[in-house]
């Protein structure tokens, strides 16, 4: 036994000493974080490094969760996650659809390669161009609202529109790339399945809930599976680009105030990375029970 | 077969379309507007109720570009795009051809030790200890090193690697072949499709980048394009400027939005079908 596999990995040393470079890099760049992650028990200060710092257990924890900041910066992203998923994660699936019902191919090709242009540029961009956009003064939207007899709304500036804009800006960005994936999916049904609808005198609607969407039912649940494991992301560079101290109270995810508490505010490293392993362990829960339960519906579901 | 065409689908017909047209009008008009607003002169921009500019006014150009932050930060991003994408390209490559050896002895170690780093991570905190302990603090090197992998590209490459026939490789190894010529002489031409579109997802995301330049980069000198058009919008002029100027305007943001966008934007029609493959070659995996 010993014999065959030294001489197999005789045989195959080229592939091993190939994978150094790419090993290396994940055990600097990705294990080493994650092992880092041990100054969320300590009170981590750069002179003394990761092993010098001295240990303080659980302190960090028990702040955490009793930072009305944190708790306030929880609720922001659970809210923020869930508007996103009810009104951003059907929307794709409504212009896969919808373009696919299209009759001209080039239209329909054109107006997708329209929709799906936002995906490409940064959020910075957007930000400024949203900024602009929503301005009080000189925006398109408030001038809207004023010929129509209305008041400016600075809406940059109020904590109750903020969610909103969040939402709302991603689902102009995301949209179109997001339907890809399903329109792809429709592509793939055995036309069969329409013919036979049709045949039994299904309309245009009824073919759309009876054929299309119980055949692409596989790659929604995978969808919502991946959006399941992101419900603590809600999205991070683009509150940064966003949010201001007018709506901090209402903008501020988990991430954002990792951010803030680690690297803006000098000295909290431990404490900011207390959040960040909490985060990423729900993260890592939520992504294997949903699979667990995709598993369950059907048995060649999950992604693992 | 056809279906009967009642009054009730051409409305549908006839409504999708009109749907459609204001998808791409919502798409597009953010984009006019901006390209309006930073070509006409700002007394116009600051009146009530613009609409059209009584002129054509390039002069925001000439302030977006007279600092030299921008030709700079277009340097910098530009030296970021070609080496770390061709950095990305060769470490993906090399991964994904290893990890497609089924037969190799530890390979599902090896793959299950990349997928792991899809589910868990240790946050942003660590990871700034981690590229500052390697004294990549304000070097152009932050914005390379620490992202030279992205795993889900790295699935791609390997999905698509185990796509090609073994025979292949399996002749040109009774020719004596090496795997590393394999890989290079072989593989890669035969991969092409899938490194196109790699090269693609990778370099825009270096385009697009700003996060880390943020916060491993202190020296203007260095900083990218996004990083100056955000700074020039949060109105940091001390930021960009090396002189006293007055703030920048709005038409000078704009003007500073379409200079940092139009590569995109004129590049995108032409390559986004290598996208949407992309995508594909991903979906199939998921």
């Amino acid at each position: 036994m010993k014999n065959t596999i030294s001489k197999k990995i005789f045989k195959y040393y080229e592939l091993y000493l190939l994978f150094i470079p790419v090993a290396i890099f994940y055990i600097i760049f990705s294990y080493g974080p994650m092992f880092g992650l041990v100054i969320a028990f300590k009170n981590f200060n750069f002179q003394s490094g990761i092993f010098g710092s001295p240990w303080v257990g659980m302190k960090h924890f028990i702040e955490v969760f009793s930072n009305s900041d944190f708790l306030n910066s929880l609720v922001n992203t659970l809210l923020i996650s869930l508007y996103r998923l009810i009104a951003g994660f059907p929307a794709p699936i409504i212009l896969a659809i919808l373009l696919n019902e299209l009759r001209s191919n080039k239209f329909k090709k054109f107006v997708q390669t329209v929709s799906y242009m936002p995906h490409f540029i940064s959020w910075v961009i957007i930000g400024g161009m949203v900024m602009n956009l929503l301005s009080p003064n000189r925006g398109p939207v408030n001038m809207l609202i004023k010929a129509l007899g209305g008041e400016a709304i600075f809406f940059m500036n109020e904590p109750g529109f903020f969610k909103g804009i969040l939402v709302i800006t991603s689902i102009w960005k995301e949209t179109g790339w997001g339907a890809i994936i399903f329109l792809a999916a429709i592509a793939g049904i055995d036309p069969s399945y329409n013919e036979a609808a049709i045949i039994d005198g299904a309309n245009r609607f009824k073919l759309i809930w009876h054929v299309t969407l119980p055949s692409i039912r596989n790659v929604i649940v995978i969808m919502l599976i991946l959006n399941m494991g992101n419900i603590l992301n809600a999205g991070f560079e683009q509150v940064f680009v966003l949010i201001n101290p007018a709506v901090s109270t209402a903008g501020e995810i988990i991430d954002y105030y990792v951010y803030r508490q680690g690297l803006v505010r000098f000295g909290n490293y431990s404490y900011a990375a207390a959040v960040g392993l909490f985060k990423s362990v729900v993260c890592l829960i939520l992504v294997l029970i949903t699979d667990k339960v995709s598993k369950l519906i059907d048995e060649n579901g999950g992604i693992m | 077969m056809s279906l009967k065409k009642n009054n009730g689908e051409k409305a549908f017909d006839f409504i999708n379309i009109i749907f459609m047209l204001i998808v791409m009008i919502s798409t597009l008009y953010p984009f006019l507007y901006i390209l309006i607003v930073s070509i006409s002169p700002i007394e116009d921009v600051m009146k009530e109720g613009f609409i059209l500019p009584s002129r054509i006014d390039f002069s925001s150009y000439k302030f977006a570009f007279a600092t030299g932050a921008i030709q700079r930060a277009y340097g910098n991003t530009i030296f970021v795009v070609v080496v770390g994408t061709s950095l990305n390209i060769l470490f993906t490559l090399l991964g994904g051809y290893v990890l497609s050896k089924k037969k190799l002895p530890g390979v599902k170690v090896m793959n299950l030790f990349v997928i792991i780093t899809m589910l868990f991570n240790g946050g942003l905190i660590p990871f700034y200890i981690v590229v500052r302990s390697l004294n990549l603090v304000n070097t152009i090197w932050s914005l390379i090193i620490p992202v030279l992998i992205n795993t889900y590209n790295l699935i791609i490459m390997r999905s698509f690697i185990q796509s090609i026939p073994e025979s292949l490789e399996e002749s040109a190894q009774i020719d004596g072949c090496s795997y590393t010529r394999m890989l290079f002489n072989i593989i890669a031409p035969l991969s092409m499709p899938v490194l196109a579109t790699l090269t693609l997802f990778y370099a825009v995301g270096h385009w697009n980048a700003f996060f880390n330049a943020i916060i491993f980069i202190n020296r203007k000198a260095l900083w990218p394009l996004q990083v100056v058009v955000r700074e020039i919008f949060a109105n940091n002029i001390e930021a960009i400027n090396l002189e006293d100027m007055p703030p920048p305007s709005e038409t000078m943001k704009m003007a500073t939005v379409i200079i940092c966008t139009v590569p995109i934007l004129v590049v995108y029609p032409f390559l986004q079908k290598y996208f949407v493959k992309g995508v594909m070659l991903g979906a199939v995996k998921g």
